[in-house]
């Protein structure tokens, strides 16, 4: 098995996930969260996909030029960002409204560990040095669809894929589908299934690389890699 | 009813509308769209004992992140302060109290309270650590939490301009949570780039109406 490095595994999981809107032939709203998930952006070649900020701005552009653009014009992770002809501006209880109210078709987001019963970890590691939530719990919540961009393992080799999240949940039963730079899972009928397995890798792998269970579809396929 | 508008320095604005043990909103979202200069004089105020309500406590030592430093907070009321690790220790100090909201109820809890709702029911947080001893009901087919509102004393708002009534307008992401909070406070004092003559701005892009503004600073500059 050839590993992949860090590098690489983000760009192909960011590549990945972009791919999902390429088909979109309606207005998609889609948000990102900070992370591999912004780096989505740079993939998404679909015009019909507008991105939402949720510090409150729809049809967020690629990011600024080193030293140059706005510094008032930022998106949630604090980049500075440009717009895109047709972007608004608009208060963070609209932005929220949005999110809640089920008027965003997909949330991309990171996270420290995800289940099997599709439950995501992402807001907090109970060290004590941390205090923050961010929009996370409105988002799983909200967004109509919910896709975690994750790594498949922490640096030491551990499976961020769990049978069961040990840290603080941020969403129970919210996951939609799972992309790393090995595999591509969806929750479908309450079972965690694989789609597609990185060329690298065997299905062995893949298992001996989860912690969680899993069942293989049936259309199980390789996954179509760039990078 | 409401005093007409006045057009104050910061210093003296911050002087007659905040006291110790007052629940202050501050706009802004990462160092974007907060008050910069009436932040300043609220630190340079000295005044303790603050409630800072605001979605994060800047940096350590630049911003909010002061008013740490300057052991001037009783407690905060917020959704982020990964950007300013001084928090968390500060409350593991039990130095002050933390009640940390999930972003949007946040939003809305602000939003709310100056639309005189006292609660309202969300999807978000249901199950997790931030719900624990909250009342969750179902609705339908599913699990909601109630949230109270988040009302304050005194808002400090940063705008991008206002007439000489007190309407308001923004400036991109700089909007954040401004609008809320000036509706949610007793008494508002909005920072402005600049302060144009009635009129002068379109009536069909005021964000703002002047009802909800007390008192405008432009830019830590003198009174008028």
């Amino acid at each position: 098995m050839i590993q992949i490095n860090e590098e690489t595994a983000k760009e192909r999981i960011a590549r990945r996930i972009a791919a999902e809107f390429d088909s979109s032939e309606n207005r998609f709203v889609l948000n990102l969260g900070v992370g591999i998930p912004t780096m989505v952006a740079d993939y998404v070649k679909n015009p019909n996909v507008y991105i939402q900020a949720e510090n409150g701005m729809l049809g967020v552009g690629p990011l600024a030029a080193e030293g140059q653009g706005d510094w008032q014009l930022i998106n949630a992770g604090r980049q500075i960002v440009t717009q895109t002809q047709g972007c608004s501006f608009f208060d963070s209880s609209m932005s929220f409204g949005m999110i809640r109210g089920g008027h965003v078709d997909a949330t991309v987001l990171g996270a420290f560990e995800v289940d099997e019963q599709a439950n995501i970890a992402n807001w907090i590691i109970p060290n004590g040095k941390q205090l923050g939530v961010g929009g996370a719990m409105d988002l799983v919540s909200g967004a109509n669809r919910v896709i975690v961009a994750i790594q498949h393992q922490d640096r030491k080799g551990v499976s961020k894929i769990k049978h069961t999240c040990s840290l603080p949940i941020t969403g129970f039963h919210e996951a939609d589908m799972i992309v790393t730079e090995y595999a591509v899972f969806c929750y479908e009928n309450e079972q965690l299934v694989l789609k597609e397995y990185a060329p690298e890798v065997s299905l062995d792998d893949v298992r001996s690389m989860t912690e969680a269970n899993f069942v293989v579809s049936p259309l199980v396929k390789v996954m179509e890699v760039s990078v | 009813m409401k005093k007409a508008i006045q057009i104050l320095a910061c210093e003296q604005a911050i002087k007659t509308m905040i006291a110790p043990h007052s629940r202050v909103m501050v706009g802004g979202f990462g160092l974007r769209g907060y008050p910069e200069a009436l932040v300043e004089a609220l630190v340079d105020s000295g005044i303790g004992e603050l409630t800072i309500i605001s979605n994060d406590l800047g940096s350590p030592g630049v911003g909010l992140g002061k008013l740490l430093t300057n052991n001037q907070l009783k407690g905060l009321v917020g959704n982020y302060y990964n950007w300013n690790p001084e928090v968390a220790y500060a409350y593991n100090e039990g130095k002050i109290t933390v009640d940390l909201l999930p972003q949007g109820t946040f939003a809305e809890g602000i939003r709310a309270a100056g639309a005189g709702i006292p609660a309202f029911y969300t999807l978000a947080g249901v199950g997790t650590e931030l719900a624990k001893g909250k009342e969750t009901r179902k609705i339908g087919e599913r699990d909601y939490v109630l949230e109270y509102s988040i009302s304050g004393d005194v808002a400090l708002v940063k705008a991008h301009k206002a007439d000489e009534l007190g309407n308001l307008v923004y400036y991109k992401t700089a909007r954040n949570f401004n609008p809320l909070m000036a509706m949610a406070c007793k008494h508002v004092i909005a920072q402005v780039d600049e302060i144009v003559p009635t009129g002068a701005l379109d009536p069909e892009c005021i964000v703002t109406p002047h009802i909800f503004v007390d008192v405008l600073v432009v830019n830590g500059g003198k009174a008028r």
